[in-house]
């Protein structure tokens, strides 16, 4: 299963650059948060390349609710985890916390970046 | 007696179940290379070396972890564990899944099979849903996000990780009753 993962992650790491993933983002507000929190639910790896592709996309426009959203599911939901998160911890508490925490990520970014707006 | 067999029965059939989980999901991935090797040899070989270094990073926390679930298995009682991080736990278990959460190294997947060992022992499934989440707060590069995205950002989406760790917690243990 660990080995299965980590050669997963090997594929991610060539066929997923970050030119794909920041052509995905429409310029709308709520839908970018939405499509932040999914990609950064698909993605996987080290978190230092969350920040550095958020970095990026901050730098080509993409709004900053799109971008939490990116990083905190990038860390708390995986997709690519998932199937040895079900097998060990169960498919119900797996399923449930991942879903959980996609929607999570949105809500946080919203939390965050609101709270951030409203600090004069 | 004939319960305890039924029970250690279906531990073994979900154990097994699990193996061959497992075994599918590496021939499956195994299957992607293969195809992809047809499509694109040279993509192959940096996606080896990428999964290859992936190996070496968690190699170190793997064996920590397997030392730890050793320790646990042998020193830690299913009662140690009900009082800590167990039903009756209280606040004193959400600080600890909060706190060891943060504290953890390494990739997330590498933790399963010690937390499913601690649930088996009596720790709630809220708790391992918050430990997991707050993994996502890597103290050691927390300068680097400061360096991103600012202070009071990180701040905020700090606090408001714990916040929705703990709300995560609640909602998985309402699921799981």
């Amino acid at each position: 299963m660990l080995l299965g993962v980590i050669l997963l992650l090997g594929l991610f790491s060539v066929f997923v650059s970050s030119e794909m993933i920041s052509s995905v983002f429409t310029g709308e507000l709520l839908r970018d948060t939405v499509i932040g929190s999914l990609i950064g639910s698909i993605s996987a790896g080290n978190p230092i390349i969350s920040y550095i592709i958020g970095g990026e996309l901050l730098k080509e426009q993409v709004s900053l609710f799109a971008v939490a959203a990116f990083i905190v599911a990038w860390v708390t939901v995986g997709v690519v985890q998932f199937p040895a998160e079900a097998a060990i911890l169960g498919t119900r508490f797996a399923t449930a916390r991942n879903i959980l925490c996609f929607i999570l990520a949105i809500m946080v970014s919203i939390a965050t970046v609101t709270t951030l707006m409203a600090i004069p | 007696m004939k319960e305890k067999r039924a029970t250690e029965n279906g531990v073994k059939k979900k154990g097994k179940r699990e193996s061959y989980y497992g075994l599918y999901f590496l021939g499956v991935v195994i299957f992607l290379y293969i195809v992809l090797f047809l499509l694109k040899p040279e993509s192959i070989q940096i996606a080896l070396k990428a999964s290859g270094n992936v190996l070496i990073q968690i190699v170190p926390v793997l064996v920590l972890i397997i030392f730890f679930m050793g320790v646990l298995d042998y020193l830690v009682k299913p009662k140690t564990v009900s009082k800590y991080v167990g039903k009756g736990s209280g606040i004193k278990g959400w600080f600890l899944a909060i706190s060891t959460g943060m504290l953890s190294h390494g990739p997330i997947y590498i933790w399963y099979p010690l937390l499913k060992e601690l649930r088996d022992q009596g720790m709630r499934s809220g708790l391992i849903a918050v430990f997991l989440y707050n993994r996502a707060i890597k103290i050691p590069l927390l300068p680097l996000m400061v360096y991103y995205f600012g202070t009071v950002f990180v701040v905020l989406l700090l606090c408001y990780m714990i916040i929705a760790s703990i709300l995560e917690g609640k909602v998985i243990e309402m699921i799981e009753k």
